[in-house]
């Protein structure tokens, strides 16, 4: 009798990259194709992909790891790093391309909560629909079911369609469904980012409330403060591959020093000008806490890290010039945000990371482009076009409740009306 | 909350999804063909269930006719049916009126080919259910068939009033009528498993689909009596299984033409073929699903 829940050894998973722009071959093909080829045009449509080597992308990569019974396992990483994968090779929604893993017990998966979840049904109908897609028996259903009404505090609108539902009540029920699901092992993928944050905090709780019934859970989430308090061991994935196993606390510094800077790597970056005395490493947007984020919003307190290296040690860097500037999407330039209005000179690092913070973000919800560019006495050092784009959010910018939009112009600007006679 | 009206109640549900504890799933990937594994899809029985009672709820509550509807579609290509081929072409209708020989063979017809095209639709119109829940596939398209069965009993009441009008009683063959409508549905089913998943990989296949049906329709006798045709064209005409099926339900009922044999046993072999060659290479397709769909 072995306590390991979940062992997973050699675990891989390729994806052809082809397939991304073209997701699905026409029929007309495979009959154009069975012209010259009948044979190898069969067993296309047999195999379900072309003979043709594509270009392939690993999104897994020998992953091996073990999880014993009982175990809240954290998994962290950037987006693209596996995470996801991941979770659907354990829970049965895509095969591995290699290895092979065991699980032990009754598994219930949960990547997205209402999946299934019908419009036109009452919330009633879609307890017992969205319960059977999880997997929960219909007398399971039918015992929990005034618990799951209560917890998503919709008693009132049961038997009302969901599409009449505000988007929060009808958050609270797909939660609330999934949060009475009991399996003995149990995926997460990010589903505590939903709902207002008193929502967040009683799913969180929930949580920790199944966590703490001796069930194994593996968790993947973005959400650093829930892996911290609701995990008992954590893991660190990087491009498709185990890069650190062990609690969450080593395991969140190394990937919030690590992975979670340089959100846009810029090394690689070869669509680039400038003389190259010192390059940019990275780009990312962070929130007031530092955390990195992808979508900012209107009138938040954000900073924009940037990440330089010099092409060799001791470069001169006293007269090192750093300029943002934001464009919209037709390219026209918005601001400048530039070290040369700074009140006294920077010092330089030969590598170092450079913070612009930004109080109170002043545009409107949108899509904007940053380009970076760092001069020595007026000589372009380095320079990337559209480095990142700036997604911006719905944000409280009055700070009276009235959020602005799209509509109102890009710029937010503070302002003040004053009548007189 | 202490009345919970809902959901079909579904034998005892003893097996859960992945039931017993100490089960030890194991996964790897696989190659070439798969079995069949019905064993798993009888443990899903329940979501089988609830996703054909689903799609029975959701269609009557999202239509203007609701279940009218059902019922309008074989009753207006009988009207139309009646007056071209039957009185302007003047097609014999072997010594019934020609609107209920119509719209006889019409129910399992108009059962079938909506069957067969919501069925060829039903895996891509699920993407959602399938990139996020692992449950066995070949539940989408067995409950889309199955939800049809609904439309096929209003549409029956309709017929049983036609005969009451035209003073037709039925024969006593009418109680082969289930093995009918079985052999309507598991044939619907066999081309429909094959369609919904060669949909997933050639999204060209839903255009392939209604001209499908409309060919199909006219290899099979709705709006003439097979009686046209001699043997042994008929018995090979039989390898079309809903030329069994519409001839059973006439036979059954109206009691025009012989007792189906040959060209019904034919029938049969057809749709058991077609029914566990689809299984099979619905199966072997399964594990891209979520990748491509």
């Amino acid at each position: 009798m072995s306590d390991v829940a979940i062992r997973v050894e050699g675990l891989s998973k390729r994806y052809e990259l082809g397939a991304q722009q073209a997701p699905y071959r026409t029929f007309r093909d495979a009959i154009a194709n069975a012209a010259t080829a009948p044979f190898r045009a069969v067993r296309g449509v047999f195999a379900g992909r072309s003979r043709k080597p594509l270009p392939e992308l690993w999104a897994l990569r020998d992953v091996s790891f073990e999880v014993s019974k009982g175990t809240v396992l954290g998994v962290v990483g950037r987006n693209g790093a596996g995470k996801s994968t991941l979770l659907k090779i354990l829970s049965k929604i895509t095969e591995p391309s290699e290895g092979h893993a065991e699980i032990r017990g009754r598994v219930g998966s949960l990547l997205e909560v209402g999946t299934g979840f019908h419009p036109e049904l009452s919330g009633r109908e879609n307890i017992f629909l969205n319960g059977a897609i999880l997997g929960m028996r219909r007398a399971d259903i039918l015992k929990k079911f005034d618990q799951i009404v209560a917890f998503a505090e919709v008693e009132k609108f049961i038997d009302t369609a969901v599409k009449h539902y505000s988007s929060g009540m009808y958050l609270r029920l797909a939660f609330s469904v999934a949060a009475h699901l009991e399996p003995e092992i149990l995926f997460v993928d990010e589903v505590l980012a939903v709902g207002d944050q008193a929502f967040q905090a009683k799913c969180l709780g929930k949580m920790g409330e199944v966590a703490g019934q001796g069930r194994t859970v593996v968790f993947v989430s973005h959400n650093m403060a829930a892996v911290r308090a609701l995990c008992t061991e954590a893991m660190l994935l990087r491009e498709g591959r185990v890069a650190l196993r062990g609690s969450p606390a080593t395991v969140l510094d190394q990937y919030l020093q690590r992975d979670d800077r340089e959100e846009t790597d810029l090394a690689q970056v070869t669509d680039r000008e400038g003389n190259g005395a010192f390059r940019f490493t990275g780009i990312a947007l962070v929130d007031h806490a530092g955390q990195s984020i992808d979508v900012a919003h209107s009138g938040e307190k954000i900073a924009i890290d940037l990440t330089y290296a010099s092409r060799e040690r001791g470069a001169a860097s006293g007269a090192l010039v750093f300029h943002i500037f934001v464009r919209n999407m037709f390219g026209d330039r918005l601001a400048t945000l530039s070290t040369r209005y700074a009140p006294s000179p920077l010092e330089y690092p030969d590598r170092g990371r450079l913070r612009c913070e930004i109080d109170k973000l002043p545009l409107a919800p949108g899509k904007y482009a940053l380009d970076i560019a760092m001069k020595f006495q007026e000589t372009l050092v380095d320079q990337v076009l559209a480095a990142r784009t700036l997604t911006v959010g719905e944000g409280d910018f009055w700070g009276n409740g009235k959020v602005p939009s799209g509509s109102a112009g890009a710029l937010l600007v503070d302002h003040r009306f004053e009548v007189s006679p | 909350m202490s009345t919970v009206t809902a959901p079909p109640e579904v034998a005892p549900a003893t097996a859960a999804p992945g039931s017993p504890s100490d089960v030890v799933e194991v996964i790897r990937p696989t190659r070439g063909w798969a079995a069949l594994d019905l064993r798993r899809l009888w443990e899903y029985r329940e979501l089988l269930a609830f996703l054909t009672w689903r799609d029975i709820k959701v269609r009557y509550k999202q239509t203007i006719l609701g279940a009218s509807w059902a019922v309008l579609q074989p009753f207006c290509t009988m009207v139309v049916f009646s007056l071209f081929f039957g009185k302007l072409a003047g097609l014999g209708s072997d010594g019934v009126p020609y609107p209920i020989f119509a719209y006889t063979a019409l129910v399992p017809w108009t059962f079938f080919s909506n069957g067969l095209s919501q069925a060829s639709n039903s895996l891509v119109g699920s993407a959602n259910l399938i990139r996020k829940v692992y449950f066995p596939r070949l539940t989408i398209p067995i409950s889309t068939v199955l939800s049809g069965l609904v439309d096929l009993a209003l549409s029956s009441v309709i017929l049983v009033a036609m005969m009451a009008y035209y003073g037709i009683t039925p024969t006593v063959n009418t109680v082969w009528l289930p093995l009918f409508v079985m052999l309507a549905s598991l044939t619907s089913l066999g081309v429909g498993v094959w369609l919904s998943a060669m949909n997933v990989q050639f999204r060209d296949v839903k255009y392939v689909v209604p001209f499908l049906a409309q060919l199909w329709m006219f290899a099979t006798p709705i709006a003439y009596s097979s009686s046209l045709l001699s043997e042994p064209w008929r018995t090979v005409y039989g390898l079309n299984p809903m030329v069994g099926v519409v001839d059973g339900f006439r036979w059954a009922l109206l009691g025009t033409g012989q007792a189906p044999g040959a060209a019904v046993a034919m029938s049969c072999g057809v749709t058991l073929l077609l029914l566990v060659s689809g299984a099979f290479y619905f199966r072997r397709m399964e594990r891209t699903f979520a990748d491509v769909v």
